[in-house]
């Protein structure tokens, strides 16, 4: 095994899982290609998911340019989440594996997850922080509803990071009949590829869409970043572009790339907050999807080659943005997306496209609390 | 602290007393990529095969009462001391070991606060092997070369990385472990490149006491003796009562406990020394 994305990646997790990370890379490898798993997902996508999701241009909300917004808000479930999890669902059933684990920090995740356990009838459990818990109860409903069953985490910061841990303990301890369904493009390879991979539809379809309706690519493609899925997923459709520029919004309290170092953390080395000592430090972010401490390896390298930029947005940015665009176009953002709006009014470039990778409506008590700027 | 153990446990003394390799010892490569310490191993096992002796290791976390623990534990039977130093997220562990890593964290025990921990342990214990066990990320920050060399110089014996797989950095010395879920190859791989002995964990899971000791065992102790007929293997999760110590050792050279270890431990090291001294009374 080697590190995968320059000196970031790898596979840092106890023996236990590795066959199962080879079992389930081989699966990948072999389906990855295959037609019959693309038609599947195709179909899957077209007629369940409600993909492709619309380009939306936002006039009022950014005057004095052209912003798209690439609608993942408008994807069953609410958010971008839907890609990944309807893909390892796929895939788990592939392997055999009748039972589902996965960790939530907004509940986005959670209730895909749920959504497709549901919908392909399978064992359903999510570990999602008490802290998160009370901030997003409506998804904690969701997911009740859904037929998943919600496992509260209690300790350490009570919020993702922990979660995390939980469902890859439980993972460790039912690897033989368990699918360990991971939200985002962090932990041991092969998973920061294969939800790559999941989300790259965000991508292929914007750059279409953006070809069709402005004539030509955009300058700039801004996503939020917390694990960072919806922002690969929007890279990978223009990574080989290279004169679009890729901007990643981290919550400022949660600035794994702007203000992490090197570390190990969920079965992945990363930029991470993290002390002199490596041990992991809590982050903090209004939104419960941003507010975790590490982010996918492969953001860390396109941070240090440089193909990618990275800033923060603060709480109170975010807020602004949530009710802006509200209030200008409509449109009820996710807190997490609300970072890449905040930083898209105040860029350079004059083409710009944002993913909305969810709605808000999980948001409007911790939005309605907040103090209005 | 002395802390009689039952009569008889000691009444041989274990065979490799004063035998304890010290730190400085130098690495020395062969075709296999074994090292002389993995060769003192060997023929350690050998020994203590021929004189009935099962190993007894106690993992203890890093703390400030750790080195009048680790004595008390020695005095009642154990053959290694296993000093966690603790990481913010344990993947590899249940909740009792979780938490004591939360307060020994709260209490300040960082990577310069264990290995001067460390070197009190090897100065109260100062021939009986001392493993730090920890996760990837503390040498990820301290620098893997530079952790190892100063753990070894403060006085440990080798090194086991909860979350370091046989494949993951290879060039570093340490004690490798494998599950139940191993195939036959990954076996090979660790049993080739371990520091010595290979640690069997028992079970699909983390640590933490169970109720019955996991039926893996045998199949996993079965196919390591395979793959390497001569190394010494130690089981270890899941294994907390005299009971799961005796059918445990009944199948591999030696035993691991540490969650409920460190459960006894609160009460102080007498406590801890009597417990010991149960399990050495019971393999």
């Amino acid at each position: 095994m080697s590190l995968t994305y320059g000196p970031y990646g790898g596979r840092f997790v106890p023996e236990t899982l590795i066959p199962a990370l080879d079992e389930l890379q081989a699966a990948w490898e072999s389906l990855r290609d295959d037609d019959a798993f693309r038609r599947e997902l195709h179909e899957l996508a077209t007629s369940y998911a409600g993909r492709p999701t619309p380009l939306t241009l936002a006039e009022r909300f950014a005057p004095g340019k052209r912003l798209y917004l690439k609608r993942e808000d408008l994807l069953h479930t609410g958010a971008h989440k839907l890609n990944n999890a309807l893909g390892q669902a796929v895939l788990a059933r592939r392997l055999g594996k009748q039972r589902i684990v996965a960790e939530t920090g907004a509940g986005q995740h959670g209730v895909a997850t749920a959504t497709v356990c549901a919908r392909f009838g399978l064992e359903c459990v999510v570990y999602m922080g008490e802290e998160d818990m009370r901030r997003q109860r409506p998804n904690v409903e969701r997911m009740g509803l859904l037929g998943a069953e919600v496992r509260p985490v209690d300790f350490g910061t009570q919020t993702l990071k922990e979660a995390t841990s939980e469902a890859i303990r439980d993972w460790i301890t039912n690897v033989e009949t368990t699918h360990y369904l991971i939200g985002s493009c962090v932990g041991p390879h092969p998973y920061p590829e294969i939800v790559r991979e999941l989300q790259a539809v965000i991508g292929r379809e914007a750059r279409e869409q953006m070809l069709a309706a402005a004539g030509r690519l955009p300058e700039l493609a801004i996503a939020c970043v917390g694990g960072g899925s919806n922002a690969i997923g929007l890279f990978a459709g223009f990574i080989d572009d290279a004169q679009v520029r890729l901007l990643g919004v981290e919550a400022a309290g949660a600035a794994s790339l702007g203000a992490g170092r090197p570390g190990v953390l969920h079965g992945a080395r990363s930029s991470l907050l993290a002390d002199a000592d490596g041990q992991i430090l809590d982050a903090h972010s209004i939104s419960a999807g941003l507010d975790y401490p590490g982010v996918g390896p492969e953001h860390a390298q396109l941070r240090d080659t440089g193909r990618a930029d990275y800033v923060t947005a603060t709480d109170e940015e975010a807020t602004a943005a949530f009710r802006r665009l509200a209030e200008t176009e409509g449109i009820i953002p996710a807190l997490e997306s609300s970072h890449a709006l905040a930083r898209a009014l105040h860029v350079e470039e004059e083409l710009v496209l944002v993913c909305l990778s969810g709605r808000g409506d999980k948001d409007l008590a911790e939005v309605l609390a907040a103090p209005r700027s | 602290m002395a802390h009689a153990p039952p009569r008889g446990i000691r009444a041989i003394p274990p065979p490799w007393v004063g035998d304890y390799l010290p730190a400085s010892l130098e690495v020395d490569d062969t075709a296999l990529g074994r090292t002389r310490l993995c060769q003192f191993w060997i023929e350690r096992r050998a020994v203590t095969v021929a004189a009935g002796r099962k190993a007894l290791v106690i993992y203890l976390m890093a703390g400030l009462d750790t080195p009048e623990l680790a004595e008390a534990a020695v005095a009642g039977g154990a053959d290694l001391i296993e000093i966690g130093f603790p990481f913010s997220d344990p993947l590899a562990d249940g909740p009792v070991i979780r938490r004591a890593a939360e307060r020994a964290l709260a209490q300040g025990m960082r990577t310069a606060a264990c290995l001067a921990c460390l070197r009190e342990v090897r100065q109260r214990a100062p021939k009986t092997p001392i493993v730090p066990m920890t996760y990837s990320s503390l040498l990820e920050a301290y620098g893997w070369e530079r952790f190892a060399e100063e753990t070894r110089a403060a006085g440990a014996t080798s090194l086991i990385v909860a979350d370091l797989p046989a494949d993951e950095r290879p060039d570093l010395r340490r004690i490798q472990l494998v599950a139940p879920t191993s195939t036959d190859e990954r076996i090979a791989l660790a049993a080739s490149t371990t520091d010595g002995w290979l640690y069997l964990v028992t079970v699909a899971g983390t640590t933490g006491a169970r109720t019955d000791l996991s039926p893996a065992l045998a199949g996993l102790v079965e196919r390591a003796r395979h793959a390497a007929p001569q190394l010494p293997l130690y089981a270890g999760f899941g294994i907390s009562t005299p009971d799961h110590a005796r059918q445990a050792a009944r199948l591999a050279d030696g035993i691991v406990v540490g969650s409920r270890a460190l459960e006894v431990a609160e009460a102080g090291p007498a406590a801890l020394g009597d417990y010991v001294a149960s399990l050495r009374a019971a393999i």
